[in-house]
């Protein structure tokens, strides 16, 4: 197994009226061939944006500072404009959170799949066509050749999302980026659509990151997770011994908070207090104003990260430092 | 499609009609039809039985419903200057001022589309922030004045362009046309600027917001995501969805520009319907003040729909050409 993708010391900042803003803080995790990742955390802990960083796609006035993104050897960081294009959307596709907005409404879907084809290989509109429709197949989309023709508002919102997984599979890339793919669905819908995506990352061999706050979906679909919060990783190891086990006061949180956890008829787990702002993120280790956990030190010095179970996992906190 | 046709002419009758009413009223409210076609010599008695044959003695109602009925067949009643029907005096002139307003829909759409853009891009760019500036000065100019200052720059001072007329026409098929001389087109150039002068900075600024409006939603992130190059992301992906409120309110721009003619004409004495309103004014000639108005509001209803027509083509969420 190669590597893939290794994010490393990965530093993000936004730059604002009155000074630069640390978004993300030193993010490293990597990524074999077909592997699967996934990347938690609540609203504001920098998933999306790490996610989007990898094809170099922040919004403004965000800009990474610092750190390596190697892609199959290449650092991604430091490539031209023109080979970062070359990249995303052939080798590294893209998966957004809501069907209902990535399709431009006012081109067809075969456009919309066919472009992307054009953008990257040599070949005919027809050709293209051919190689939409059998992606489209792919994705168990009834009659392909006549829904090329139609409009994203002539479907529903779970075809939708197939269709933008059709279109990420059209150049048969190495790595999917999912950001919450199944959020905006109904609940019914979630469970095909994710059973779809892993389905199709197996039998082709894909790598994934999955860029979700639903530890539950993320149990079921990655090999590996790294939990975020405040734009840093606080844990990560395989999936399985993080469900289990879960080191980090923050994971166990998370973990407590899943509604199958709770008894029937009481009230769900919840953390206490709020995800600190950009502006406001607390000296010493950022968790600790909501952390049961809390000791002296936390308040002060930032932790670093302790390597258990054969260098597998990793956690940054105090706790299990002293322990 | 078919429905779609015939709620619009549903909908332009009911407008036409009530464009009709208020210029109706303005008519029978002012001047005195009776005076003016007859001289000071004729005796009170002689004039009250004209009043009684033209039937201005009748209830408003009928007279307003006489003049619908005349209305509708092409009648929009007798110049009282030109001493011809008003319709005919207007056809005559509007050549004249529909060649003006497409020249200066086409300035605006030559210039707007391709500088709207560019400063959507690039906002930080100093010719983005030129144009937006100067477009703020060529807003809140009036018509006029800038008319009066391109003629004192390029005709009176350079003496490169004429100040006033249409110069050499060719008449097809009763449509005196500038379009074919090289006399008609310069003398198009003034006038044509000026009348898109105000039009063009509003057009390039709604072009430049709501592009960069669309520049920031998803399905933009994602064609980015999916590799495309910036030109077509820019010229299909966003300008499409930019074009769709731009339409909108560009169709109605357009119908104001007609009213904007009466400036624009009156300065260079462009002998179109503008000119033909204001001297109609000046003369009292109501009747042709009525017919104008009515003609206009054909003239705004069949902009509109040609506008719906091509915004239903721009957008697939309203088909109105009937698909499946």
């Amino acid at each position: 197994m190669g590597r893939l993708l290794e994010v490393d010391n990965l530093e993000i900042k936004f730059a604002l009226r009155f000074g630069d803003l640390t978004a993300i803080n030193g993010v490293s995790f990597t990524l074999d061939k077909g592997e699967r990742l996934g990347l938690v955390g609540e609203s504001g802990a920098g998933k999306s944006v790490t996610g989007f960083a990898i094809i170099n796609l922040i919004s403004k006035p965000g800009y990474i500072s610092g750190g390596r993104i190697l892609f199959q050897g290449r650092d991604l960081t430091k490539m031209s404009y023109e080979g970062v294009r070359q990249i995303r959307g052939d080798r590294i596709s893209m998966i957004f959170q809501d069907p209902m907005m990535t399709l431009n409404p006012v081109l067809t879907v075969g456009t919309q799949m066919i472009e992307t084809l054009l953008a990257h290989r040599n070949m005919t509109v027809r050709d293209a066509e051919a190689v939409s429709i059998e992606k489209l197949k792919k994705v168990q989309i009834s009659s392909p050749e006549q829904r090329l023709k139609q409009y994203p508002h002539e479907f529903s919102g779970g075809m939708r999302q197939r269709i933008v997984i059709a279109i990420a599979l059209l150049t048969g890339p190495e790595l999917i980026i999912a950001d919450e793919p199944t959020t905006a669905l109904d609940v019914t819908i979630q469970a095909e659509i994710m059973d779809l995506l892993l389905g199709l990352c197996e039998s082709e061999n894909m790598g994934l990151i999955l860029i979700t706050h639903d530890l539950a979906v993320v149990s079921q679909v990655t090999e590996k997770i790294a939990v975020m919060y405040a734009g840093k990783i606080v844990e990560s190891g395989p999936t399985e011994r993080i469900i289990n086990d879960p080191l980090h006061p923050y994971t166990r949180g998370l973990i407590n908070a899943l509604p199958e956890v709770a008894e029937p008829g009481t009230r769900l787990n919840q953390i206490p207090g709020m995800m600190p702002t950009l502006t406001s993120i607390p000296k010493g280790c950022s968790f600790h104003p909501r952390c049961d956990y809390r000791l002296d030190v936390c308040e002060t010095e930032d932790p670093e990260f302790i390597y258990l179970e054969n260098n597998k996992r990793r956690v940054s906190c105090h706790y299990w430092k002293n322990k | 499609m078919f429905a779609f046709i015939v709620k619009r002419v549903v909908q332009s009758i009911f407008v036409m009609i009530v464009i009709a009413f208020i210029g109706f009223c303005i008519k029978h409210q002012i001047g005195d039809p009776v005076r003016d076609i007859v001289g000071i010599s004729v005796s009170a008695e002689e004039r009250e039985a004209l009043r009684e044959e033209l039937g201005l003695n009748d209830p408003f109602m009928i007279q307003f419903g006489r003049f619908l009925k005349n209305a509708a067949q092409g009648d929009l009643g007798l110049s009282y200057f030109f001493k011809k029907p008003a319709l005919e005096v207007i056809l005559a002139k509007a050549p004249a001022t529909i060649e003006l307003v497409l020249v200066s829909s086409l300035f605006i759409i030559i210039f707007s589309i391709p500088a709207g853009i560019f400063a959507a891009i690039r906002p930080r760019h100093w010719f983005s922030r030129f144009m937006m500036g100067t477009s703020i000065v060529g807003v809140s100019i009036p018509v006029f004045l800038t008319a009066i200052l391109l003629i004192f720059v390029f005709s009176v001072e350079l003496n490169w362009l004429p100040s006033y007329g249409r110069g050499e026409t060719v008449n097809i098929g009763g449509w005196q046309t500038g379009f074919l001389t090289i006399d008609g087109l310069i003398h198009l150039i003034l006038p044509g600027i000026a009348l898109s002068s105000i039009m063009l900075p509003l057009f390039i600024r709604l072009i430049r917001s709501e592009m960069m409006e669309v520049l920031e939603t998803d399905y933009i992130k994602y064609a980015w995501a999916k590799g495309l190059k910036p030109g077509r992301i820019w010229l299909l992906h966003a300008f499409k969805n930019t074009l769709l409120p731009v339409i909108t309110v560009g169709g109605v721009q357009l119908g104001i520009m007609i009213a904007y003619t009466i400036l624009t004409e009156t300065v260079f004495q462009w002998q179109g319907m503008g000119f033909m309103f204001l001297e109609a004014v000046e003369r009292s000639d109501t009747s042709l003040l009525v017919a104008y108005m009515v003609f206009v509001g054909v003239l705004f209803v069949v902009v509109n729909t040609v506008v719906d027509i091509i915004y239903g083509l721009v957008n697939p969420m309203v088909r109105i050409t009937g698909r499946k």
